[in-house]
C-alpha cells in the first residue's frame, strides 16, 4: 500500500533566518498513529503546518495520498483536518454555527446528523447553542476538534492534544483517537508526553532542531527507552554491595545511603520481587523507595548526542 | 470552484452584522441624520441653491459616499484582520479554497453590507429632504462598484495591518479628510482655481462627482471620467491583492 503521507527532503527557513527544518524524510502508513515526539521548537508543528498548507515550505516535497500539496492542494486539504495547539476561536459564535462553518469551509454539503454525532462524541451537544468564549479551555478544545471533523477527513491532525487538558479530557481524547482509527482514519499527533505516545501510537517519530532522529515502531522504541530506576533509601550505609547480589547490576550511591536497581519495564519479569526477597535475606533494611523514569528531555539529549 | 466555501464565508460575515448590528447599521444611520440636521437644516437654509439644487438635497450623494466608503472599509479590513488576530485563519489557509475565493466571501460580505446600508442611508435622506434619482440604474451602478472597490481596499488594509493601530490609521488618516475634501459638502466649482486642479488628485472627487449625477443629472465632472477612475482605482486593487496571496504578505509564512 503506498503511504498516505509522503515527505521528502522538506525544509523550512523563515523570514528571520531560522532554520525550522533541515531535510525531513517521511512516510505516514494508512490508517495508523503516528506520534510525532520532540522539544518546544523542534519543528513539530512547521512540519504539520507545512502539510496542512498554512506555512509554505523553502524546499522539498509533500505528497498526500500522491497528490502534491502545493500543485493539488484541493484534493490533498480536503482529505485533511488540522486540530491547532492554541485555541483559536470565534468567540461570539455558538458551537454549532462553527463547526457547520467548517463543514461549508472544506467544501461539503450540509449534514446535521453528521454535525450532531460529531458533537455528541464529543460530549458537546448540550452545549450546541452557547457561544464559545463561554465555554471552558476543555470545551474549546473540544470545539476545536468537532471543527476538524466536520468535514469528514482521512487523516487528522493533532497538534499537542492533549496539552494543558484534565485528565478525564485527555481519556475521552485517547478513546475518541482510537475510534476514528477503527473507522480508518490516518492520524498523526504531536506530543511532549513519551507516556502519550506510548499509550497511543503505532509509530513514533523523534524529531529535534529540524532534524527527524528516528522512526520505529513503538514496540521496538519503547523497548529501548523503556528502562526505569528503583531507588531504595537505606536505614544504615552499606560499604559494599553484598556478593549475593552481584549478578543484580546494583549500583550504590556516594553517600552509601542508596541502592540503585535498573530494570526494563518492558521485560517478561522486572525481577523487583526477588530483588526485595533477596534484600531481606541479607539483612539490608530500607526506609523508602522510589521509582524514576528517564524523562523525554533526558532521552532526546542523549539521542541527540549520540554520533549520527 | 469550491462554492460552498465561499457561501460559508459570506454568510459568517453577514452574521457578523447581524450581531453587531448597533455599530454595522444603526450608527452610521444616525451619523448621517446628524449631517441633515446640521448642514441640511440648519446651515443649509442659508446657503442657495448649487447648481439648480437645494442644498439639503445637494448634499445626499456625497454623504452616501462618506458612509460607503467608511463603512466598506471598517466591514472588509475587520473581516480579515480578525481571524489573524484571533488565529483562526488558520482554517482559512488549510481549508481547500483559492485566494479568489476567499476574496469573494469577505469582499462579497462587506459590499453588500455597504450596498444595504446606502440604501438605508438614502432611505433617510428621504425623510429629510426631497430625493429625485435622475438616472436610477447609474446611481446602483456606482454604490456597488464603489462598494465592491473599496471592499476591496478594506481587505488589503485588513492583510496590511498588524495591530489594530494599523486598522485605523488609513481610514483615520487618509480616508476621511479626502472624502471631507472630495466634494461632498460643496461643489468644486465653488473652490478657488488652484484647488480645484489640486481636488482633481482626489480620487474621492470623481466618486461623489459621479453618483450626483446619477441623481441630478449635473456634475462637475464628466461622468464617463468618474467611472473610468473608479474601474482604475478597483484594478489597482485588484493587483494589489492577487500580490499580497502570491507574495503570502501578512498571512503565510
Amino acid at each position: 500500500m503506498p503511504p498516505t503521507i509522503s515527505v521528502a527532503n522538506l525544509s523550512k527557513t523563515y523570514a528571520s533566518g531560522f532554520q525550522a527544518l533541515k531535510g525531513i524524510d517521511l512516510e505516514i502508513r494508512s490508517g495508523e498513529i503516528f506520534a510525532l515526539l520532540g522539544p518546544n521548537g523542534a519543528g513539530k508543528t512547521t512540519l504539520i503546518s507545512i502539510i496542512c498548507g498554512i506555512v509554505s515550505p523553502s524546499g522539498g516535497s509533500v505528497h498526500v495520498n500522491g497528490h502534491d500539496i502545493i500543485t493539488d492542494y484541493r484534493t490533498t486539504r480536503s482529505l485533511i483536518g488540522l486540530v491547532p495547539q492554541e485555541l483559536p476561536n470565534n468567540a461570539f459564535e455558538s458551537v454549532w454555527d462553527t463547526v457547520a462553518f467548517s463543514r461549508g469551509l472544506f467544501g461539503k454539503p450540509p449534514n446535521p446528523a453528521h454535525i450532531e454525532k460529531v458533537l455528541r462524541d464529543l460530549s458537546l451537544w448540550d452545549k450546541k447553542d452557547n457561544r464559545i468564549m463561554t465555554l471552558s479551555g476543555g470545551m474549546k478544545r473540544r470545539v476545536l476538534i468537532a471543527k476538524a471533523l466536520s468535514h469528514e477527513p482521512r487523516i487528522l491532525f493533532l497538534d499537542e492534544p492533549t496539552a494543558g487538558v484534565d485528565v478525564e479530557l485527555r481519556k475521552d481524547m485517547w478513546r475518541i483517537v482510537r475510534d476514528l482509527r477503527d473507522s480508518g482514519v490516518t492520524i498523526i499527533l504531536t506530543t511532549h508526553y513519551i507516556e502519550e505516545a506510548e499509550e497511543m501510537a503505532d509509530r513514533i517519530g523523534v524529531i529535534n532542531n529540524g532534524e527527524l532522529i528516528l522512526v520505529e515502531d513503538k514496540s521496538t522504541l519503547m523497548h529501548k527507552l523503556g528502562k526505569k530506576q528503583l531507588i531504595l533509601q537505606l536505614h544504615h550505609p552499606l560499604e559494599k554491595i553484598p556478593s549475593a547480589l552481584a549478578s543484580r547490576g546494583l549500583t550504590l550511591s556516594d553517600d552509601a545511603m542508596e541502592l540503585v536497581y535498573t530494570y526494563d519495564t518492558q521485560g517478561e519479569r522486572t525481577g523487583i520481587t526477588s530483588l526485595l526477597a533477596e534484600l531481606n535475606e541479607a539483612g539490608i533494611k530500607f526506609k523508602d523507595l522510589s521509582t524514576t523514569q528517564s524523562s523525554l528531555e533526558q532521552i532526546f539529549v542523549s539521542l541527540v548526542k549520540r554520533p549520527s | 470552484m469550491n462554492f460552498r466555501a465561499v457561501q460559508a464565508i459570506y454568510l459568517f460575515e453577514l452574521a457578523r452584522t447581524w450581531r453587531t448590528l448597533m455599530q454595522s447599521i444603526v450608527s452610521p444611520v444616525i451619523s448621517t441624520s446628524l449631517y441633515f440636521v446640521v448642514f441640511g437644516g440648519a446651515i443649509g437654509s442659508r446657503i442657495t441653491q448649487i447648481d439648480g439644487i437645494d442644498y439639503g438635497s445637494f448634499i445626499v450623494p456625497g454623504l452616501i459616499m462618506l458612509q460607503l466608503l467608511t463603512q466598506s472599509i471598517a466591514n472588509a479590513s475587520f473581516g480579515i484582520y480578525f481571524p489573524k488576530f484571533t488565529g483562526t485563519i488558520y482554517e482559512l489557509l488549510s481549508a481547500p479554497v483559492s485566494y479568489f475565493e476567499i476574496v469573494l466571501g469577505y469582499v462579497g460580505a462587506a459590499a453588500t453590507k455597504s450596498i444595504i446600508l446606502g440604501l438605508i442611508i438614502l432611505a433617510t435622506a428621504g425623510l429629510f429632504v426631497p430625493i429625485q434619482i435622475a438616472h436610477p440604474i447609474w446611481m446602483i451602478a456606482f454604490l456597488v462598484l464603489t462598494s465592491v472597490t473599496f471592499s476591496l481596499f478594506g481587505f488589503i488594509i485588513g492583510i496590511w495591518a498588524d495591530g489594530f493601530e494599523k486598522l485605523q490609521i488609513i481610514p483615520l488618516l487618509v480616508v476621511t479628510p479626502l472624502t471631507f475634501l472630495g466634494g461632498t459638502f460643496y461643489s468644486i466649482n465653488m473652490l478657488p482655481p488652484v484647488w480645484q486642479t489640486v481636488t482633481l488628485f482626489n480620487p474621492v472627487v470623481y466618486l461623489v462627482s459621479g453618483f450626483r449625477w446619477s441623481f441630478f443629472g449635473v456634475a462637475d465632472l464628466n461622468v464617463g471620467l468618474s467611472l473610468t477612475m473608479t474601474l482604475a482605482f478597483l484594478v489597482l486593487c485588484l493587483v494589489i491583492i492577487a500580490w499580497i496571496f502570491k507574495t503570502g504578505y501578512q498571512i503565510k509564512n
